[in-house]
């Protein structure tokens, strides 16, 4: 019955061959998708000096508000994993709301066409930071499911392969409805 | 968390690309057999029918997606021109994690829009200005992102594929029909001409039958499909709902439709249909696909 073991030896090198390189594509996959989260990330931090910049010449009892938006823009750059990164970003996004709704007391500031553009850019790097972040929390689930179910779990652990945290926003920043199939 | 239905999808356009392959080239070498039996070699007729059917596929798969851009007479266009189009498909690229495809237009009052390309890489959507001038931008979001779909999918390859291919057996078989009413050999062996004949004429009817057929197995259930993923890629199935509804309800022909291509829209361009299309639908009806988007 020698054959008999050597074919079952050969099915299961191949299978946990085949098992860590389909790890390996969604670990890719998942990083891919980091990656474009960073990218709109480093570009909401870089349209923000400019819009102190120009916000600041208009609106003068707002200090406070303006440090606030400095300050998470530093805690997004500084935020290592994407957990506090999610944090940090939500942060962000909430500091730079109130400091559009505060422009809305300044007519001076709300017909620069600097302003408006900068308001324009960023609203639009945000649509796509949540459409970037969507993509990677899919990746990350499909890679959770795959290392978390069995038999591959026994294989994960083996080759090192972790849960990946998943870039949750806080409950008020969600606003569109699940969509359940 | 909603299930990700387009994975699967990848690996079934693989699937049905191959049966493509099988059925056109079956038809192909009996086309071929036909011609080699008028010819007195049946080999020499299937490799040559064999032949021509494989360059002419090779040729218009690696230039089909401009042909059909050039057909339907879709212009690029730019961010600067269509900013809310450019939102939304960089916005959903992102989400499907595709490069961004290109943007074209058609100039025409009818709504409607498809998408084509090899695959993702050079993944082209194409909207006409009657979509752009009566959709919202939910409407749009769910439109774009449903063409998305059919990128990512694969299924722009697969329709690409099938609209060749159909397209090239209707001109193998007027080919042949031709060859049979002005060939040069018919007074020589009368009774091999009337077989010839015969053979081609029920040949020359039954491929639209079939190429109809393959673009309707290939048509229905993608639909859905597409829809579902447009459903998880915009979180909002109302809007690709709504703007279906809009659709349905567009009066406006589009100009540039024909049997060749209507395949490829996301709602069946309005115009003067033969009865055989009005056999074959390749799209499930609007409501259904309204029911289902609305259930989700």
């Amino acid at each position: 019955m020698d054959w008999l073991l050597w074919g079952i030896i050969a099915f299961v090198v191949i299978f946990i061959i085949w098992l860590y390189n389909s790890f390996i594509r969604l670990k890719n996959q998942v990083e891919n998708a980091w990656a474009q989260i960073d990218v709109q990330l480093k570009r909401r931090n870089d349209l923000i000096p400019n819009l102190i910049e120009t916000v600041k010449g208009y609106v003068k009892h707002e200090r406070e508000t303006l440090a606030e938006v400095t300050k998470a823009r530093t805690s997004v750059m500084n935020a290592k994993s994407p957990a506090k990164k999610a944090e940090a970003s939500g942060e962000l996004t909430n500091t730079l709301k109130s400091l559009f709704a505060v422009a809305e007391n300044y007519p001076d500031l709300k017909a620069n066409q600097n302003f408006l553009q900068l308001q324009e850019e960023l609203s639009g790097t945000e649509n796509k930071l949540a459409y970037s972040r969507q993509h990677y929390n899919d990746m990350v689930m499909r890679f959770n499911t795959k290392i978390q179910s069995f038999p591959a779990n026994l294989f994960a652990s083996l080759f090192n392969f972790g849960k990946k945290q998943m870039f949750e926003v806080a409950e008020s920043e969600k606003k569109n409805v699940k969509v359940k199939f | 968390m909603s299930k990700l239905v387009h994975f699967d999808e990848v690996r079934k356009n693989n699937i049905r690309t191959f049966f493509l392959f099988l059925i056109f080239f079956s038809l192909v070498l009996l086309l071929g057999a036909f011609l080699g039996l008028y010819m007195g070699s049946l080999a020499f007729g299937m490799i040559f029918t064999f032949f021509i059917g494989f360059i002419y596929a090779l040729i218009a798969y690696s230039s089909g997606r401009n042909m059909l851009l050039r057909l339907t007479g879709a212009k690029k266009v730019t961010k600067r021109e269509y900013p809310h189009l450019f939102h939304s498909l960089e916005g959903l690229s992102l989400a499907a994690g595709i490069p961004t495809p290109e943007g074209y237009v058609i100039e025409s009052k009818s709504m409607n829009a498809f998408a084509t390309g090899k695959g993702p890489e050079e993944g082209v959507v194409v909207v006409t200005t009657g979509l752009l001038d009566k959709l919202n931008r939910e409407e749009l979001e769910g439109v774009v992102a449903h063409e998305i779909a059919h990128i990512k999918n694969y299924d722009i390859r697969t329709m690409l594929l099938a609209a060749i291919l159909v397209g090239i057996l209707a001109s193998l078989s007027h080919m042949l029909i031709r060859i049979a009413i002005f060939n040069p050999r018919g007074g020589r062996d009368g009774r091999a001409t009337l077989f010839f004949l015969i053979g081609g004429i029920v040949l020359a009817i039954l491929t639209p039958f079939i190429g109809e057929a393959i673009k309707m197995t290939l048509s229905r259930k993608r639909e859905y499909a597409a829809d579902a993923t447009a459903a998880v890629l915009t979180r909002n199935p109302g809007g690709l709902a709504n703007a279906l509804r809009k659709l349905s309800g567009d009066t406006n022909p589009l100009e540039v439709a024909d049997a060749g291509n209507s395949h490829l829209f996301i709602s069946r361009p309005k115009r003067k249909k033969k009865w055989l299309e009005k056999l074959f639908s390749t799209h499930p009806p609007t409501e259904e696909r309204i029911r289902r988007l609305e259930s989700m």
